[in-house]
């Protein structure tokens, strides 16, 4: 390196990646993501894209981002605000604006400043900048377009092709920047342009011209060092939230000796699960595209019925619909894991956006005395784990649970450490065995589970259904015994807090707060809770995986704290729950309904004015 | 050919039948029974799948796995109970409205994937548990509960909707002709794909009588046609009758009258891909007409269920990744030391 680079190390940095939706920002985004996580970073990304395939070009509505978050300590969330926003157009700087860090820099394609793109954008000037007060930004112009034409002028591509490179040479000057090495980037785009040589070789053209492009103007492009992370030992890959959904029920199936079947119908932000097991035929995963979500779950409580892991994954509006077969299946008392990317709701609500605003849906949803085991995912990674203890509890407890992840979780990504099959619990599904002995519905005291037989199990044959029925499976409509059935059930479900773990305090252990969240806000709360203590604030964070039923010490737990203030994603879902089950303590609220996650800078704030209050 | 020897009674179980005396469930049920006792396959290897109706108890009475499940889902259940396990007989239980109405999308889908399933479809164009409404086979101006001055719309007729599926079996049958219904049943089981066999079933309560003048009276064989397979179309007290193609139009015909003889009677070919024959013997009503009974269409080709199993065998086969620990070794991974 010349003596003329300034060479700046940091400890994290975000970057936004952000162009139109057909720049392909999303791609940049997972490409230098990868590549970061390689070179040892510690790693957490976020897309966020507009629900139109393709909005108008140039508009603030059309833009898709792809913010990614790394840096030597751990990183638990995408970041709060980018330190980096690359910009493809000017509408994109407009649309990340107030998503940027004080005194950021901005990396942008000077030659879509034109007129045209300017109006499209709904500037009023020529000066983006003065008119959003960003002047005391670092601004870096970079010709971008013409840079792009100019690299692949001999390539004899038409001009729209062309453009298509124009997002790596933002990655590659992005690379030099922040010293990531090219081969990474490279590797990965001959996985994906390898049909085509000259795809490839146009694209790798440009992404050099960029990394160079930054080299050569290194007295005006700072270059930056983050140090590798000081993490776990092992083998780990980049996994985002629906595969490690996607990844954790096939790992359940191997690890109970069954096969697994998905039934499901497409849904933002839960379509991933359904591709990511389609392509697992491989390992004998049979997934049925249904032709609605009602028949996506009913196809997998058939399946169930007749001795597969059964499985249905979606997002809200396809919750509803599925509720009555829900019940079926809590009715019948088969296995069954419903997996519900949450979504901004109410009806079609904000379908690419995050929300955590269907936790009374997962509990109440349902006609009758129906409870329902709940599980939350709290990170990308987790979600892995919390699938495969999702089928886990389902089959040794003989009854349908739900696994609530959002769209923050399930399109995020972060690295995994891939584990040891081996080294994965046990799951002994309740499969009958003396034929002399089964009654459909005679139970184990410990888990007053019911034994499990199905179709093919000869001398076993016997009939189920929706209807009230008595411990043979015998239609019943004797009152005392409906009481009884009911009751239960109920104590079926409250019986898997036997089987999960306590809740942990992060943080101090007793206190003034408790912050208390659930779900995929975990990163974000965390991070809060750790800069509080750090500012010698007495606070402890108790975050839940366990939703229904809740860790046995919850009670224990709040009770050495001063205050509790439940934060989530929707107007008080968890801590109306809460008022109900853990009664005697008063919950104050941190609620956002914006479709976007947290920021960590907000949730400190509301702890902190509880704090003086 | 078979280890297994049963008799219909093997296959009824202790629960109390309840539904009302004289219902023609009853002798659909014997039927279903029977064939099954006469296939000599495991007992253990039937599921017979319900969704909710009057005829939708019938699992509960089976001496076989049974799934009484919700209303209009039988069809999706059953989807996924084949789908699931292929080596299983599955039969699906469903009536006029279970199938047509609220379940009207699965039905179509289960009859176009082509999973290999018995679906009876118990057609008496009521709705008898709920007491007496119109349902989406009701003739239309009939008079019922909810259509007290006669009903405004037109009614589906279960073989169009089969075959506007890309449906490969359809079959109808009388409730209270149970050697026919045997026969029907029995085809419909060996049958590779989604059969699906309309039963004409008359409710005594609620609409008595409403398949009468088919299935009722004296001449009724005037009015009904049998179809087989590679037999000559002809029907009748006498068996004089027949069907013959006239100016692409089926019409009935009296052999020895008008000058048409045994020569120009159609002869029946289930197997014909082409719908158009088949859409015309389907859609035949009394009383220029006979109605047809029978196997009107059975056409083999590929079922959704095979293709699946064989769809996994074949990637089994060819992919690196054998179980959960070489996936997620696969692709991208970085060693952190």
């Amino acid at each position: 390196m010349t003596k003329e680079t300034k060479v700046i190390e940091l400890e994290e940095v975000a970057i936004r990646f952000s162009g139109d939706s057909g720049d392909g920002m999303q791609l940049t985004g997972t490409l230098f993501s990868d590549a970061t996580a390689l070179v040892g970073n510690d790693i957490s990304t976020f897309p966020d894209y507009p629900s139109e395939i393709r909005a108008p070009q140039g508009t603030v509505g059309g833009v898709s981002g792809f913010q990614v978050h790394f840096g030597k300590t751990k990183i638990t969330t995408p970041g709060d605000k980018a330190h980096v926003l690359v910009a493809m157009n000017p509408a994109a700087i407009k649309a990340n604006a107030r998503f940027l860090e004080p005194s950021a820099t901005i990396i942008y394609d000077a030659d879509s400043f034109t007129e045209k793109n300017l109006k499209k954008a709904k500037f009023e000037t020529d000066d983006p900048f003065t008119e959003l007060n960003l002047l005391d930004y670092h601004k870096l112009a970079v010709p971008i377009t013409s840079m792009t034409k100019e690299a692949l002028i001999d390539s004899e591509m038409d001009n729209k092709s062309i453009l298509r490179s124009k997002n790596m040479f933002a990655l590659g000057l992005v690379s030099w920047i922040f010293n990531r090495p090219l081969e990474i980037i490279e590797d990965a785009l001959k996985d994906k342009f390898g049909k085509s040589q000259k795809v490839l070789q146009s694209n790798i053209d440009v992404l050099h011209a960029g990394f160079n492009y930054g080299m050569s103007m290194q007295h005006t492009t700072p270059q930056y060092l983050v140090p590798a992370a000081d993490i776990e030992k092992g083998l780990y890959r980049s996994i985002s939230g629906n595969y490690a959904t996607a990844w954790g029920l096939i790992a359940a199936a191997e690890k109970a000796g069954l096969e697994l079947f998905l039934g499901s119908y497409p849904i933002t932000p839960a379509t991933e699960i359904l591709q990511a097991l389609s392509e697992r035929k491989d390992l004998g995963v049979k997934s049925f595209q249904a032709e609605d979500e009602i028949a996506g779950v009913c196809t997998a409580i058939g399946a169930s019925y007749a001795g597969d892991l059964g499985v249905t994954s979606t997002s809200g509006p396809g919750l509803a619909l599925k509720s009555e077969a829900i019940n079926l299946a809590i009715m019948a008392e088969l296995p069954l894991v419903v997996v519900n990317v949450q979504r901004g709701g109410p009806s079609t609500g904000l379908p690419t956006k995050t929300e955590q605003s269907d936790l009374m849906q997962a509990m109440w949803g349902r006609n009758g005395e129906s409870p329902m085991v709940i599980i939350a995912a709290s990170t990308p990674s987790d979600c892995f784990e919390y699938a495969f203890l999702a089928a886990k509890i389902s089959l040794e407890s003989m009854t349908p649970v739900m696994l609530l992840t959002d769209g923050f979780l399930g399109n995020g990504t972060q690295p995994w450490k891939i584990p040891t099959m081996a080294d994965m619990p046990t799951i002994t599904p309740r499969i009958a065995k003396d034929p002399s002995k089964f009654k459909a519905y005679r139970r184990t005291d410990e888990t007053l589970a019911r034994e499990w037989a199905f179709p093919g199990m000869e001398g076993f044959e016997h009939r189920i259904g929706g209807l009230e029925k008595d411990e043979v499976g015998t239609v019943s409509h004797v009152p005392e015994n409906h009481q009884y059935m009911c009751e239960l059930r109920a104590k079926k479900v409250a019986k898997v807090a036997d089987m999960i773990p306590d809740i942990e305090i992060y943080g101090h252990e007793e206190g003034d707060v408790l912050m208390v969240g659930w779900g995929g806000t975990y990163g974000h709360m965390v991070s809060a809770a750790r800069e509080l203590k750090k500012e010698g604030k007495k606070v402890g964070l108790a975050h839940f995986n366990y939703i229904n039923p809740l860790p046995k010490n919850t009670a224990e737990v709040f009770s050495k704290f001063k205050k509790i203030i439940v934060c989530e994603l929707n107007l008080g879902q968890f801590a109306a729950l809460l008022r109900d089950k853990v009664p005697g303590f008063t919950y104050h609220q941190f609620n956002k309904v914006q479709g976007l996650p947290f920021l960590i800078q907000e949730i400190k704030e509301s702890v902190t004015k509880l704090l003086e209050e | 050919m078979s280890e297994f020897k049963y008799t219909a009674k093997d296959f009824k179980s202790t629960t109390e039948v309840r539904w009302c005396p004289g219902c023609g469930d009853h002798a659909v049920m014997n039927a279903v029974q029977r064939v099954m006792a006469e296939m000599g396959l495991n007992k253990a290897d039937y599921a017979v799948i319900s969704g909710i109706g009057c005829s939708s108890r019938f699992p509960y009475y089976m001496n076989t796995f049974g799934f009484h499940t919700i209303h209009g889902r039988g069809s999706a259940i059953a989807s996924g109970v084949k789908s699931a396990n292929p080596k299983l007989q599955v039969w699906q239980i469903t009536g006029d409205g279970d199938a047509l109405a609220i379940g009207g999308n699965h039905f179509i889908h289960l009859v176009r994937r082509n999973i290999d399933i018995n679906v009876i479809l118990f057609n008496n164009k009521i709705y008898g548990l709920t007491k007496g409404q119109f349902s989406p086979t009701t003739d239309r101006g009939a008079k019922t509960k909810t259509s007290p001055f006669g009903t405004v719309e037109d009614p589906f007729v279960a073989g169009q909707l089969v075959l506007g599926s890309r449906g490969t079996f359809f079959a109808r049958s009388i409730d209270g002709n149970m050697k026919m219904s045997q026969e029907i049943l029995k085809e419909a089981a060996e049958f590779k794909g989604t059969s699906v066999v309309e039963v004409l079933q008359n409710c005594v309560i609620f609409s008595s009588g409403i398949h009468e003048e088919i299935t009722k009276g004296e001449n009724r064989e005037d009015r009904q046609i049998y179809l087989k397979h590679g037999e000559k179309m002809i029907y009748g007290v006498n068996q004089d009758k027949g069907l013959v193609l006239i100016n692409g139009k089926l019409k009935a015909v009296t052999i020895g009258v008008d000058g048409f003889t045994m020569d120009d009677i159609l002869v029946h070919d289930a197997k014909d891909n082409d719908l158009y024959l088949h859409s015309a013997l389907i859609n035949m009503t009394i009383p220029e007409m006979p109605m047809a009974f029978g196997v009107i269409r059975a056409v083999d080709t590929m079922t959704y269920d095979y293709a699946m199993e064989a769809q996994i065998a074949e990637v089994q086969q060819s992919s690196k990744i054998k179980n959960c620990d070489d996936l997620f070794r696969s692709g991208n991974t970085w060693e952190v030391k």
